[in-house]
């Protein structure tokens, strides 16, 4: 079934519900334990639990420190740890730095705090120019335009670490509630392809 | 391997197509895949490495113009055959049988004790950091060579980053071999290194100014300086 391509949508619909059966009919797996484990992804594993990590390390600088020191054991006392971010690495961006995380070899991404990853960051187009040209992919690409004068540091994630970028504070959120924080913290702020929100919007 | 995965610094693959409010799955069939995936993974009947490297062996052009959860369905499939799980002839012929009636509904079955071992799996995580005797051979600061390799076999040295010079940045703990655990030779855990090269070592003329690659790479990708 699989030496012609491209497969039709039919085609893989038809394959990943032939696997599926037969794991059941073999009674290696139960339907419930797919839907739960995916479906988690689409309810509480996701960028919000991220923009709150990324919220109280803006309100508190000891937790900050404490993310940045070790990032994987501050997330566990918020619970928030798990499959593909048994080793988190926070990295800060400031008016020097710009962070960028990609996986050339294939997707990997922090589970935990982003949940799964969007298309984009699979797909081959920003693979392979994120680590050679990456002033120029996040302004054509992302309109994110990093000032000449801020270097640029690029995650290439091929081994079991995650890394989730911190960005910066925006301007004009002084006295911001921690919750009213995390609504400005984008999942694209987290990958370093784009800026938190401000509060204007 | 050197295949077509390994996509760091190439050219001409076009646009990056970003997609706003992108669901977390396009479609029922990628959530049945994505579950299955983590069951069976999460069951231990292939590894994290060997389900990375059925992705790595399936054709550059089918690989190039297939989904990403088509690339997983190859890698199951693969895998689960392989390790004598289901025969090929059972899933073909399953799936003709999906095909010709698309909606036929897949047997439900119910196994709360596994959905909740899963669903522990996915909220405690399955670490490959390990334990070993021995002291990392590098230290914060050290210069490195990244070997000139190129094995047929299973790696996460990427071909931009081979036989290049760096400093190490951060020294990690030891985790599993992918080059072995990929291949049924055990998991040889060694010291991962985050190595930071300056653009200019790879790209040459053409890197940006101020731009820096940090790549964590494992102890035998990695030569003193």
């Amino acid at each position: 079934m699989s030496d012609s391509y491209p497969a039709s949508e039919a085609e893989i619909a038809a394959r990943a519900k032939a696997i599926e059966s037969l794991l059941v009919e073999k009674g290696l797996i139960g339907t419930d334990a797919i839907d739960k484990v995916a479906g988690a992804y689409e309810s509480d594993i996701g960028p919000m639990v991220g923009a709150r990590v990324v919220a109280r390390a803006w309100s508190d600088p000891g937790f900050k420190e404490q993310l940045l020191e070790d990032a994987s054991a501050v997330c566990a006392q918020l619970d928030v740890g798990g499959m593909q971010g048994e080793h988190m690495v926070a990295v800060e961006n400031s008016e020097q730095v710009h962070n960028v995380v990609v996986c050339t070899l294939c997707s990997c991404y922090p589970w935990p705090v982003l949940g799964l990853p969007p298309n984009w960051y699979k797909y081959p187009q920003y693979r392979s120019r994120a680590v050679m040209e990456p002033r120029k992919l996040l302004k054509e690409e992302f309109g994110l335009d990093v000032d000449e004068s801020v270097d640029i540091r690029v995650w290439d994630s091929v081994a079991e670490i995650r890394y989730l970028v911190l960005p910066e504070r925006p301007e004009g959120t002084e006295g911001l509630s921690e919750d009213e924080l995390a609504s400005l913290v984008t999942r694209d702020s987290m990958i370093g392809v784009g800026e938190p929100r401000t509060p204007e919007g | 391997m050197n295949g077509v995965h390994d996509l760091g610094g190439m050219h001409g693959l076009g646009r990056v197509d970003v997609e706003g409010n992108e669901p977390v799955f396009h479609n029922p069939w990628e959530k049945v895949v994505f579950g299955t995936m983590v069951a069976t993974l999460g069951q231990g009947m292939y590894n994290l490495d060997e389900f990375r490297h059925g992705i790595e062996v399936m054709g550059p052009a089918h690989y190039l113009t297939s989904s990403y959860y088509e690339h997983w369905l190859e890698t199951i499939e693969k895998n689960l055959i392989e390790k004598g799980v289901m025969d090929r002839d059972e899933l073909d012929a399953r799936t003709q049988e999906f095909l010709k009636d698309p909606d036929a509904p897949v047997a439900q079955r119910e196994d709360p004790e596994l959905a909740d071992s899963l669903s522990q799996l996915v909220r405690a995580g399955a670490s490959s950091r390990r334990e070993v005797s021995v002291r990392p051979q590098f230290e914060v600061g050290d210069r490195v060579r990244t070997r000139n390799v190129h094995p047929r076999g299973h790696t996460r040295l990427p071909q931009y980053v081979r036989d290049k010079q760096g400093v190490v940045e951060r020294v990690y703990d030891a985790f599993v071999l992918p080059d072995a655990n990929a291949h049924g030779e055990g998991e040889n855990p060694q010291y991962v290194y985050c190595v930071r090269f300056d653009a200019e070592e790879m790209w040459g003329d053409s890197a940006e100014p101020r731009e820096v690659v940090y790549v964590d790479l494992w102890e035998s990708y990695l030569e003193p300086l």
